[in-house]
């Protein structure tokens, strides 16, 4: 069980490493590519990103230090993606049948520490979705811990800290953020 | 007015259909709020969701702002949220803390947990020789006519005559103790986190889809194949054959086929609560619910233990606000907005002193079925938008509760489905006996 601990303080800028601008060209390249695949629809390819241990997840609170154990608004590893992914696809998702698209915009990027084959990096997204005639808007902070693999960067943690994760939601959400 | 505008409801519920304004017109929606939820018990919070003085979280009750407070002495109150001065609100937040007491962020009148008046600014200068007077119950927080609480679970009823809490849930009550008494100190305690969602449609037809067992094998069926064939992927790769039960709980919805829930039955008590009984598999003989069953043979004995997780309910209505989950420790709060709009509070607990990994197997649930990411709730919301659109129409007047109308067990008030008529549409024809019941005022 997790301690409940202080709100998550913005991080300090201009702490990044060696190879500075290098590491942040191609952190910056790899979550351009992930918000394109979300906003493509290619759910097996943003699954793809993740290492084959990887989780996706979104707190309810920023309080929360670990999703093992607590209430998550996602807390998914590749397999329960797969089940997301599977079933949006389906074709009785009576709910996924309507319009429904989404614009990503990532930005404020800042690579926070390198360790090894990790990079941890943090950035600001804004996402714009369309469903029927109705639009939403969510924004907040992703946090990754990316791996270096013969492939590229991998996600092994992605952490999503919604900024109206506690609002009430007006219908629900049905992929990644 | 209202009474005028809507000349005989008695005319809009039929044994076996409603009339379709019953849904949408807004002058009922107002006319339901006087005479049901701003009468009747309705759920306000856990005792656990207050545990320090001070501690308040806010209700909506019919169209009522209200506050669950705890006092120092421990009780639990439920007062008006709203300043006897000038009608400010007194907390403007969700949740909180009020300290000492409350204080009125407009004039400054304080006032004890209690919602009774502790002081005014400048009181004798300014008061004396006018008609306030300090005593005056107009100088203190209104509070809710009566407040109960059942092992922890705070019911307020904003009229003063009525049955008591127990007479009115009756066997309905079982939801919580069924809930406590799987805990070894028959206590649960809630998991501080809310999630809140809106669905654009009427109350009743969240109410009314609860204990719909023909539903859950359409609605779900996308997410139940989904969940099927990983589960089965993910048995073949691992040692034991098997995966999460997480899997089954989502996969049972389309194992279990439409044919199949004729199995499960309903039982339909007076004021329209109702229970599915039935159960998703969750008694495995694996080594983390062996462990749990200790634990509970040594709190109560084998013979207590046997009848306590013999208990077989799916899933408890507690007419017109509550869907209980007790086996799964889940609830639904129905917190009707317009007559279009609703929202519900959802909130798991967790059985105290039981093993962690009991709490999993509710935490699991919580996530993937009752969290803003459901992969089962989703579909519902778009079906009760669709319905609300649909009745919102002139193609029809009526929506039908006809299903195994006529082969229901009635017995001292008490309606159960026949054998393998678990799809009856009873739960509804109980809803809306209730309903019409309480709307003749």
């Amino acid at each position: 069980m997790a301690k409940a601990s202080k709100p998550v303080v913005p991080a300090k800028a201009g702490i990044q490493k060696s190879n500075g601008r290098e590491v942040h060209y191609e952190v910056e390249q790899f979550l351009y590519r992930q918000a394109e695949l979300l906003d493509g629809k290619d759910w097996q390819g943003y699954i793809d990103l993740f290492t084959p241990d990887g989780v996706y997840w979104m707190p309810p609170e920023p309080s929360h230090t670990t999703w093992d154990g607590m209430p998550a608004i996602f807390a998914e590893d590749k397999n329960l993606m797969t089940v997301r992914m599977k079933r949006i696809l389906h074709p009785d998702a009576w709910s996924q049948r309507p319009l429904w698209e989404t614009n990503h915009v990532v930005s404020n990027i800042m690579v926070e520490k390198e360790t090894g084959d990790e990079v941890h990096v943090r950035s600001r997204f804004h996402m714009m979705e369309l469903r029927r005639d109705d639009v939403r808007h969510f924004a907040g902070s992703y946090r990754h811990t990316l791996k270096r693999t013969p492939q590229g960067f991998r996600i092994k943690l992605q952490r999503v800290d919604m900024t109206n994760a506690q609002a009430a939601y007006d219908y629900v959400i049905q992929a990644w953020v | 007015m209202l009474q005028e505008a809507i000349p005989d409801l008695a005319k809009y519920v039929e044994p076996d259909r409603v009339r379709r304004e019953v849904y949408t017109d807004p002058d009922i929606f107002e006319l339901e709020m006087q005479r049901i939820h701003e009468k009747v018990w309705i759920y306000c919070g856990h005792e656990t969701q207050v545990p320090k003085a001070g501690d308040y979280y806010t209700v909506q009750i019919g169209r009522q702002p209200m506050l669950m407070v705890r006092a120092s002495d421990g009780s639990i109150h439920v007062l008006y949220n709203r300043c006897p001065h000038r009608g400010n609100m007194m907390c403007g937040d969700r949740k909180g803390n009020a300290g000492e007491f409350f204080r009125c962020s407009y004039h400054a009148w304080t006032f004890q947990h209690d919602g009774r008046l502790r002081s005014i600014p400048m009181m004798e200068s300014g008061y004396s020789g006018t008609p306030l007077n300090k005593e005056s119950p107009d100088c203190s927080m209104k509070r809710a006519a009566r407040v109960e609480n059942y092992r922890g679970f705070v019911f307020a009823s904003l009229a003063k005559d009525g049955p008591t809490l127990k007479e009115f849930l009756g066997k309905a009550i079982v939801a919580f103790d069924d809930m406590c008494d799987r805990a070894p100190e028959g206590k649960v305690e809630i998991v501080p986190t809310c999630f809140r969602v809106i669905q654009h449609s009427n109350w009743k037809i969240f109410l009314e889809n609860q204990l719909d067992a023909l539903h859950p094998s359409v609605t779900h069926q996308s997410t139940g194949r989904a969940a099927h064939e990983v589960e089965k992927e993910i048995a073949k790769r691992t040692k034991k054959g098997e995966a999460p039960l997480s899997y089954h709980m989502l996969s049972a919805f389309a194992t279990v086929t439409i044919d199949k829930w004729d199995a499960f039955q309903t039982i339909n008590y007076p004021y329209g609560h109702c229970i599915l009984t039935g159960y998703m598999g969750l008694r495995p003989q694996d080594p983390d619910t062996k462990a749990y069953d200790q634990v509970m043979i040594k709190a109560y004995g084998q013979k207590r233990f046997e009848e306590i997780v013999g208990v077989n309910i799916h899933h408890v209505l507690i007419y017109p606000g509550l869907s209980v989950q007790s086996q799964l420790q889940q609830l639904r709060a129905v917190r009707p907005l317009s007559v279009d709009k609703t929202l519900t509070e959802i909130w798991h607990f967790r059985l105290k002193d039981a093993p962690e990994a009991i709490y999993r197997r509710s935490l699991a649930y919580y996530n993937l079925v009752n969290s803003p990411s459901t992969l089962i709730n989703a579909d519902d919301l778009e079906n009760f938008w669709k319905c609300h659109q649909g009745l919102s129409s002139d193609g029809g007047k009526w929506v039908s509760f006809a299903r195994h109308l006529g082969r229901d067990l009635e017995k001292d008030g008490v309606v159960e489905t026949a054998p393998n008529c678990g799809t009856s549409e009873a739960p509804m024809r109980n809803q809306m006996k209730a309903w019409a019941e309480y709307m003749r005022g």
